[in-house]
């Protein structure tokens, strides 16, 4: 990357990024930018466009407003086609292929194709090769479209609700799986999900979009140093004013006890708890909260964007 | 040959590179691992405990900064020091005592719970001072170094 002010390389920049159709907005004013080698989670509620931002940066869908760029190339082109692999949701597949036939079309279509690697997740699911994608279980289908995805040998792997229709055991070996081949080949994951307690120690970088555009982005190291989580007695109605002047992202009370998660601006001082929030807190009240100031770390700030605000300056 | 599998609780509160750390000194003081053994990759471990590879290298990197492991170009990180003592064994007077002690406190209807808050406690007072914490670095943030692009 020419501009020094980047630490490392981007795997994907959003610029203002929105889509909109007639009934309304699918993705909004979302701006960030995702650095290479990063095991990134996107999160947020449905229908904030989690699927849309996903598909546009696998080139299914065109966006109506903003860019995005991979490796700082579009979308459209050899290079970022080449280097990404996209799983939706659905995991399409060719249903009266089997699963060898699926490999080999892999093989055919991309240049730098590992078939091993392809291979090995199929095996290590017992899915026969010689079965027909129609007979296959949902889980089956997900192990046979992640191969394909893997296969693909991607620089960034952009995958979408990718462990829904799979049970725990198979969730958990999948997740292996994606880890282990990201840590050997440095592969950047962009990676949607509702399941929250899914993300800890699997993420090291977290991206929330909901209704008014991106609302927390950044290393999750960082993200978590700048919360604290503060438990303490309620005076009369609502937080302690001594709290006022920090950052408020989400508080709620029960009887006599109030929880509220800040951005300290300074000490936090006071006859309270204090306690460093866990992934699933943070995105929780983040979640909860549709008007909390969004947060979007320097890592995770596209050229022209302001500290701490979800708009592009330019 | 892989000799520690990490346990990694998600929901103890502890980041999962402090239970890394935490389980590779147990594994030390008990003579699980012993100097020239070799700790499993950060693939291994992502592949057996989901985690995320760049906590693993956070964890090897505070491990290493503490001179009990090192890192050897291209075959992985390796133990150097053990930090196993005759008094940490569970053959030890040390532990006897303390066996005892607990026998004692069973014997007065105490819970396990209650035991634990005694311990820790005491614990606190005799060791307050010098404590060394290895808790939430800030700032330097962790990234794998891609391989070949």
């Amino acid at each position: 990357m020419s501009d020094v002010m980047y630490a490392g390389e981007s795997a994907l920049e959003a610029y203002g990024l929105g889509m909109r159709y007639r009934r309304g907005w699918a993705l909004r004013d979302c701006s960030f930018r995702l650095p290479a080698g990063r095991i990134c989670g996107l999160v947020g509620p449905n229908g904030a466009g989690k699927t849309t931002l996903l598909s546009i940066a696998a080139h299914v869908l065109e966006p109506t407003h903003g860019s995005l760029s991979l490796f700082g190339e579009a979308p459209g082109s050899v290079e970022s086609g080449r280097r990404t692999a996209f799983l939706a949701q659905e995991k399409p597949l060719f249903r009266r292929f089997t699963v060898a036939e699926t490999l080999r079309l892999g093989r055919e279509l991309n240049p730098g194709w590992d078939q091993r690697a392809a291979e090995d997740i199929v095996r290590a699911g017992n899915v026969p090769f010689d079965a027909k994608i129609s007979t296959l279980s949902g889980g089956q289908r997900t192990r046979v479209a992640v191969a394909l995805a893997f296969g693909k040998r991607p620089d960034l792997l952009l995958l979408d609700e990718p462990m829904s229709d799979l049970d725990p055991v198979v969730r958990h070996e999948m997740m292996g799986t994606l880890l282990a081949e990201a840590s050997e080949r440095g592969t950047t994951v962009l990676m949607s999900t509702h399941v929250l307690a899914e993300l800890e120690n699997v993420c090291d970088y977290l991206v929330v979009v909901s209704g008014g555009g991106v609302r927390l982005a950044g290393d999750v190291d960082d993200l978590m140093s700048v919360h604290t989580l503060v438990t303490g007695a309620r005076e009369g109605e609502g937080l302690p004013a001594a709290l006022g002047h920090h950052t408020l992202v989400e508080s709620r009370t029960s009887g006599r006890q109030f929880t509220a998660l800040i951005r300290p601006e300074g000490p936090v001082t006071g006859p309270w708890e204090t306690d460093t929030p866990n992934m699933e807190e943070l995105l929780l009240a983040y979640l909860r909260s549709p008007d909390a100031p969004p947060l979007i770390t320097p890592t995770a700030q596209v050229q022209g964007q302001a500290f701490g605000t979800g708009t592009v300056a330019a | 040959m892989v000799t520690v599998e990490y346990r990694i609780d998600r929901r103890s509160g502890v980041p999962a590179f402090q239970q890394i750390v935490q389980q590779t000194k147990q594994a030390l003081r008990l003579g699980v691992l012993v100097p020239g053994d070799r700790l499993p990759t950060a693939k291994e471990v992502a592949e057996v405990s989901t985690v995320n590879p760049n906590t693993t290298l956070k964890a090897y990197r505070e491990l290493e900064r503490e001179g009990l492991v090192e890192p050897r170009p291209g075959q992985g990180t390796f133990v150097r020091r053990t930090l196993g003592r005759p008094e940490t064994g569970t053959d030890s007077p040390l532990y006897g005592e303390l066996v005892a002690w607990m026998a004692k406190a069973a014997g007065a209807g105490l819970e396990q719970d209650d035991v634990t808050a005694l311990v820790a406690s005491a614990m606190d007072k005799q060791y307050a001072a010098g404590t060394t914490a290895a808790t939430g670095s800030t700032g330097a943030t962790t990234t794998r170094s891609s391989t070949g692009e």
